[in-house]
Parts: C-alpha cells; structure tokens; sequence
C-alpha cells in the first residue's frame, strides 16, 4: 500500500508550483508597474549604463518568454496538443520516451526549446543573485561567491535541459 | 594646462515644471582643461547673459563634493564619466576637444524639474524626517568613550554616512529606485549602538516613505556606480533584512528581551 494514493503527491507538488507561478506573475506585474510609474519621463538622452547587464535588464522579457514556453511544453509533451497527427508524429499518453524522441525530432522544436532554456538562464542568473540581495544576505565572507552560484544554477539547468533536444537531433537517443 | 577646443553641449532647457522642455546646443571655442565642469557652466553662463540671453538653471553650493547640492546626467551618467565624485569635482581634462556633451537633468517622476537642469528632491527629506535620527534628551554632550564601537563597525557606519544625498543613486537606476540612498541613511544609524533602540521602527517607516516615492530595487548595481561616494550595494542587502526582521519581531515583547 502506498502512503498516498496515486498522484495525490503529484497534484500537491503542481498546486505549488502553480500557486508560485501565479504569485510571481503577479508580483513582477505589480514591479514593472511600479518601476514604470517611478520615471514617467524617460532620459531624453541615451544613457550609458555601467553595471546593469542584459541579464537583469531583460527580466521581464526572460520571465514571458519562459512562461510562454512553459504552456507549450505542457501542450506539447503532457497534453499532446499538436503531435495527434505527421508522419510518425504519434502522441502516446504515458509513453514519456517516445514522446519526447518524436518531438525534438522535428528542428524548429528542438530550436525553440534551446532558445527558451537559454532565455531561462539569463532569468535565473539574475534572479539568483537578486535574491540574495533581495534577502539581505549578505556576509563578506561569502559574498564573492553569489556570482559563481548564480552562474553555477544557471548552467546547470540550461545545460542539463539542453541535452535532451540536442540529444535527440544528435540521434543518441532516439528510437 | 591647456585648451579644450570646439566643444558642443547638447543642454536640456525647461522654462518651468510644465514646459515640455528640449535640448539646445551650445559652443564653447575655448576653454582650460584645469576648469570644472560647473565653472565651464558658468563660462557659458556669463556669455550668456552677456547676450542678453537667460543662464542655465543648475544647482550647486559646496563645489568640493561635500553637500550633495550639484547634479547632473552627463553623457548619459550620473554625475559624469568619472567614479565616485560629485559633477563639481569634475574637470573638463576628462573630456577632448571637438566633443558634443550632452547634458541632462535627474529624471525620476518623484525628482519633477523646477527649471533647466534643477529637479526638487524633496522626497529624500520626507525619508529621513521618517527615520534618519536618534531620539536623544539634548544637554551636555555624553563622553564618548562610554559607548565602545568596534572598528569595523565604526568604518561600516562611517561609510554609510558618507552619503550626501545628491539623488545620483536615483537618476542611475533603471526602476528610479532610491534604495542606496535609504540603505545609507538606515545603516549608519542601524549599525551603531546609539541607533539600536530604534533600530527596527526606523527601517520600517524609512522603506515604507521611500516606497510612496520611488520605484523598486531589482539589484542592476548602477546606484552604486553612479555615487559620488561609491556607497556599496552591500548596505541595501542590510537595509532589506533589517525590515525583514523588523516585520517579523513581535514588537510587543519588546520590553521582556
Ligand atoms: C511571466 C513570467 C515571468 C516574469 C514576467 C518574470 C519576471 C521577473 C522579475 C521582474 C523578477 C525580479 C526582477 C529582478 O530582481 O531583477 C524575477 C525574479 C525571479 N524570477 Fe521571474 N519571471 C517570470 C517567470 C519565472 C519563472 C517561470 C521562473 C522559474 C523557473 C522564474 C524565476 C525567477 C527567480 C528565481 C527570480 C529571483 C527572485 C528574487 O529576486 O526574489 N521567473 N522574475
Ligand atoms: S556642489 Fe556640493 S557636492 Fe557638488
């Protein structure tokens, strides 16, 4: 007997992530509002910024174009939206393997998929960073290592999501 | 010393808050590498009024980057193109002959524009009427030595202190946050002993008045950059746990710990 019935677990741990998706929607909504307001009239003049990098100035852009990605990754490989028909493009639901091996076959897929984790990154190096100072910590004795972890996290996950799609379109996995 | 030749300043004029406002260029054929860039201003300036036409409106007073009077988005930064000095320590050697410079006020819709180059940065006040002080009986000065401070602490305090409030951490941010600025005037304060006994009171309603006004930190670094003090960004990350810890103390025990 298993201590939870089947997928009771997975729908707990799902709210939670939609609870957290919703909430940090919400609150970068509520940020770039209030940033907006904050200079009603832009610089007139092009500013040279010295610190700011694309990473934290592109954010918002990172955040949607994450988000975007992420209903069509539902649609993709858990609904099976829009793989019902091609060649041999056959959505199986349960069969996770298959599925994924028949979606990143086709470029443009297995391209968006790449750009998407690579927009996620940036988002997550900055926001790794962020949250430190966000936080409040800050300790000199391991200040100089926020960088690296923020670096650390981003790499990891882009690297680690990016061997699937290249994976497949190298053929060392596939049918 | 020598000459800067043929420079063009591409400067902002605004007759009041409510005209729109435009850039308008100005020649300097000559002028000495030796001068700052307000007495530059102030060349320009007299030529002028000499032409019986109206001088540029800056602000300015102390001239040696003490009061945190001058402004100034030079090129596109705060306070010029050197680090950590205040525009009026500026001098006309960082810039070559033939250049166009460009000239701008701060612009934060909580820094509105009086006249020209003059924004009122009254909000910075309301901040530290909030908070920036310790509540002491006046009398005769207490000796200072009965309060030990640690070093560090006391060079940590020293630091934040230097802030002179010129707003240039403002006009730097992309959000038109003014965190470094409050984080400065919070963490002198916070960090030494004389502040503890407002300690969380203080950040909390120094945030909450620097929220009504500006925009929100998302950690970009220009603040720090852009001050004439070179201020670090560390102080924000103290400013935001000490109001982290403020709303979550139970303020009502206060009196039993
Ligand atoms: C519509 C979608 C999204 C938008 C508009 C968005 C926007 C933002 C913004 C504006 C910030 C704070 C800005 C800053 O500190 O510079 C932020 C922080 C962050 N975001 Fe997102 N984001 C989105 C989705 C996501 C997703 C799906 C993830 C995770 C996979 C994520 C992870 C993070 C993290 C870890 C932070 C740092 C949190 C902090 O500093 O407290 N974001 N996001
Ligand atoms: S005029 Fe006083 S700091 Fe520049």
């Amino acid at each position: 007997m298993p201590i939870l019935p089947r997928t009771v677990a997975l729908w707990l741990m799902r709210l939670g992530l939609i609870a957290a998706v919703g909430v940090h929607i919400h609150a970068a909504y509520g940020l770039t509002i209030l940033n907006h307001n904050a200079r009603s009239v832009k610089y007139q003049s092009p500013r040279d910024y010295q610190v700011a990098n694309f990473a934290s100035r592109t954010m918002r852009w990172t955040g949607v174009i994450v988000v975007l990605f992420l209903f069509w990754h539902l649609a993709d490989l858990t609904w099976g939206w829009w793989n019902g028909t091609g060649n041999d493009g056959v959505f199986v639901r349960g069969d996770v393997y298959g599925n994924v091996v028949r979606s990143f076959e086709r470029v443009p897929v297995a391209t968006l998929y790449i750009v998407a984790n690579i927009a996620l990154g940036f988002h997550l190096f900055h926001g790794t960073w962020s949250l430190f100072q966000s936080m409040g910590w800050n300790n000199p004795r391991f200040n100089k290592w926020r960088r690296y972890l923020a670096v650390g996290i981003a790499t990891i996950v882009v690297v680690g999501n990016v061997s699937f799609p290249i994976a497949v379109l190298a053929g060392i996995v596939g049918e | 010393m020598k000459n800067l030749e043929n420079l063009v300043l591409r400067i902002w004029r605004q007759s009041g808050p409510d005209d729109p406002g435009r850039f308008q260029s100005y020649r300097i054929d000559s002028i000495s590498d030796e001068a700052s860039f307000l007495e530059m201003l102030d060349v320009l300036n007299e030529k002028l009024i000499g032409e019986g036409l109206e001088a540029i409106a800056f602000d300015h007073d102390c001239r040696e980057g003490i009061c945190g009077t001058c402004s100034l988005m030079i090129d596109g930064q705060p306070h010029g193109p050197q680090r950590g000095t205040a525009t009026c320590q500026l001098h006309m050697r960082k810039f070559s002959s033939g250049e166009t410079i460009t000239v701008e006020p701060w612009r934060a819709t909580a820094f509105p524009i009086i006249k020209d180059l003059i924004v009122d940065r009254a909000p910075f006040d309301r901040i530290v009427e909030a908070g920036g002080f310790i509540t002491a009986t006046t009398g005769g000065a207490p000796e200072a030595n009965l309060t030990p401070v640690p070093k560090p602490v006391a060079e940590a305090a020293m630091d934040a202190a230097a802030c002179i409030g010129c707003g240039a951490c403002v006009a730097a941010c992309p959000n038109g946050a003014a965190s470094l600025f409050t984080a400065a005037k919070v963490s002198h304060l916070n960090l030494l002993p004389q502040g503890q006994a407002e300690r969380w009171s203080r950040v909390e309603a120094m945030v909450e008045t620097m929220e009504q006004y500006f925009g929100s930190c998302t950690n970009h670094g220009e603040c720090e950059a852009a001050c004439p003090k070179s201020i670090s960004i560390d102080f924000i990350a103290l400013m935001n746990k000490d109001y982290l810890s403020a709303k979550l103390k139970n303020r009502a025990l206060i009196s039993r710990t």
